[in-house]
């Protein structure tokens, strides 16, 4: 989960509007954990341009020599075994780029991210796209598109879902929605209504800012289980 | 403090006598106690550029120069130099010999200053953590406070992890390889059939075999070559090895017909050349009884707590079934649960427990990362 943007062809092309809508988002100076971090290219953004303490994890070994060369702290790791080491609040953000759709729980991801920080920034390839749907609807296929190339039999992503979808496990979860934005390769990030049936045919990919509504109602975990 | 030589004007050797008396984890006290140790590189003006680097079970204070017994270019000569992971040009790097050990230290074969004869068994039983006082001592009295670094392999790693945690105000950055919090039980059952062949051969004496003029010979071979094969891996023996027959056909009897048992033999005569059989002993107990876990009340997380400044770097190799993976990713979770600055690598090698002291491309580039980003951070 998460050597996405390690090796070869990314989960999703739309990394760098993805990173720059995240580095604006992110307080100066902030604890970040940045989950399938790659070679680390986010984690130095974030680092020379917002002086974050950064921490990553990812999955390829690769990946994690290039983030220790570029004197960052990396575990290897991925997103459904090892979040659940962390202290609670460990973190200002928790970021989750283009990955979710590669984890086996992403909804116990989800829960744990918001677990051990105060906030999440996660990102994931909008199935709802119309792109998609065109796809699938004029040939009977699997979609192939810009956003998601790799055959079906290949792709790393196994947990596609929509805007709608995404809005709604956020809703289940009892997380708040701060703020939600539309990237895609070839434009700037815009804001966006994520309720919108619209934005849902529009957006290629989207983006959030999640919090916890409240302590109490928070979905508890139990640390350790995800080992069970 | 005796320097015994400087082969070169950057590197010292030397054996130095502890200010004060050690006490041990057993409760004893050893009065007299002398550290041998290696220095590489210069000491900056601030004395803040000193690397601590500890060695494994049979390695020694000769990390990257000659050693006198075996003439061979130190252990780790691909990792420490000018201009190499561990840059001489930039650290000051210290080496000792461990304490129990047998290559100038204070151990089993040391005269017992009561009795002026050599301890033998009369020498305490010691630990990983009193390995780490005796450095801790010794770099204090090469007038350094803190250390850039400690680093280790093994049961270097433990004594580095030993460090951490009862000294991590007085370190920056830890290095681990191949290394675990505690001994396994199959740990302990190996080093049971070293000390064993040990005791067994005749020539041991109840360990008075110094005194007596001989040596276990014998029984200390049989136990390197034990230990031997759990350093490597299955497929590397396969690979080196196979069934390759030494000579034409079989012997149709006891020799060494297969290549791998004349390597075994050759590495348990080789060993008993430099190697003291009761310093064996000595050191495989301290391993076995090592928990690191055990001083906080049982709990990782509360031993590395006090590390949590300490940025460290944790490195395990694929094959290796010694100190597996797993070990390594206890320790890593546990300084995660600390808040520690933690980094970790699995290494992809089929060279077994070994592959650390090896040149492997990816850990230099691992741990060269690393260093030179935390030696930035530390104005180096």
């Amino acid at each position: 989960m998460g050597n996405g943007r390690q090796m070869g062809q990314p989960l999703y092309a739309a990394d760098r509007e993805d990173f720059r809508e995240i580095v604006r988002l992110v307080r100066p100076g902030a604890r970040v954990l940045d989950v399938g971090c790659g070679s680390g290219e986010l984690l130095q953004l974030l680092r020379d341009e917002k002086q974050i303490d950064g921490r990553g994890i990812e999955i390829g070994a690769e990946g994690v020599s290039a983030c220790l060369a570029k004197g960052l702290a990396v575990i290897q790791g991925d997103a459904d075994r090892d979040l659940a080491e962390y202290p609670p609040m460990s973190f200002d953000y928790a970021i989750l780029s283009q990955t979710l759709q590669a984890v086996r729980a992403p909804k116990e991801v989800l829960s744990n991210l918001l677990r051990l920080a105060e906030r999440a920034i996660v990102s994931f390839p909008n199935f709802g796209h119309w792109r998609v749907r065109m796809s699938l609807l004029t040939t009977g296929r699997m979609p192939d598109t810009r956003s998601l190339p790799i055959p079906w039999y290949e792709t790393p992503n196994i947990h596609l879902c929509t805007l709608r979808d995404f809005t709604e496990l956020c809703a289940e979860l009892n997380l708040r929605i701060e703020a939600s934005s539309a990237v895609s390769p070839t434009h700037p990030a815009r804001s966006i209504d994520c309720q919108s049936p619209l934005e849902n045919w529009r957006s290629e990919s989207a983006l959030f800012l999640l919090s916890r509504k409240s302590a109490a109602t928070a979905v508890t975990h139990r640390p350790g289980d995800l080992f069970a | 403090m005796t320097v015994l030589s400087s082969p070169r004007p950057d590197q010292t050797e030397g054996v130095l006598r502890l200010n004060q008396p050690l006490c041990l984890d057993s409760g004893q006290v050893l009065r007299e106690v002398d550290i041998a140790y290696c220095t590489y590189g210069r000491l900056n003006a601030d004395r803040s550029n000193a690397v601590l680097i500890c060695h494994a079970l049979t390695g020694d204070q000769y990390v990257a120069s000659t050693n006198p017994v075996t003439g061979r270019a130190g252990w780790w000569p691909v990792m420490v130099g000018p201009g190499r992971t561990f840059d001489t040009d930039r650290y000051f790097i210290i080496s000792t010999n461990v304490l129990g050990g047998c290559m100038g230290s204070t151990g089993p074969s040391s005269i017992d200053p009561d009795t002026g004869q050599p301890f033998g068994l009369s020498f305490p039983v010691i630990t990983i953590a009193d390995m780490a006082r005796a450095q801790a001592q010794l770099v204090s009295q090469l007038g350094i406070e803190t250390l850039f670094c400690v680093a280790g392999g093994s049961m270097g790693g433990m004594q580095a992890l030993e460090w951490a945690r009862a000294n991590p105000d007085r370190m920056y950055a830890c290095v681990l390889l191949a290394t675990a919090p505690r001994h396994s039980a199959q740990n302990i059952a190996f080093h049971e059939v070293g000390r064993q062949a040990i005791m067994a051969d005749p020539d041991w004496r109840g360990g008075d075999y110094a005194r007596l003029g001989v040596r276990p010979e014998k029984g200390l071979a049989v136990a390197r070559m034990a230990a031997h094969i759990t350093y490597l891996s299955e497929p590397a023996l396969q690979r080196k090895f196979g069934r390759e027959l030494q000579r034409d056909g079989l012997s149709w009897g006891f020799d060494a017909d297969f290549q791998v048992e004349s390597y075994l033999r050759h590495q348990g005569a080789a060993f008993v050349d430099r190697f003291d059989a009761n310093s064996y002993l000595y050191i495989t107990r301290a391993l076995d009884y090592f928990d690191l876990a055990q001083a906080a009340g049982g709990k990782l997380v509360d031993a590395l707590r006090p590390a949590a400044e300490v940025r460290f770097c944790v490195l395990s190799f694929s094959s290796d079934w010694l100190y597996p993976t797993s070990e390594s990713r206890v320790i890593v979770r546990a300084l995660n649960a600390a808040g520690a600055r933690a980094s970790f690598v699995e290494i992809e090698s089929d060279k077994g427990h070994d592959a650390f002291l090896l040149d492997e491309p990816i850990m230099r580039a691992a741990l060269n990362g690393f260093l030179d980003a935390a030696g930035t951070a530390r104005g180096l």
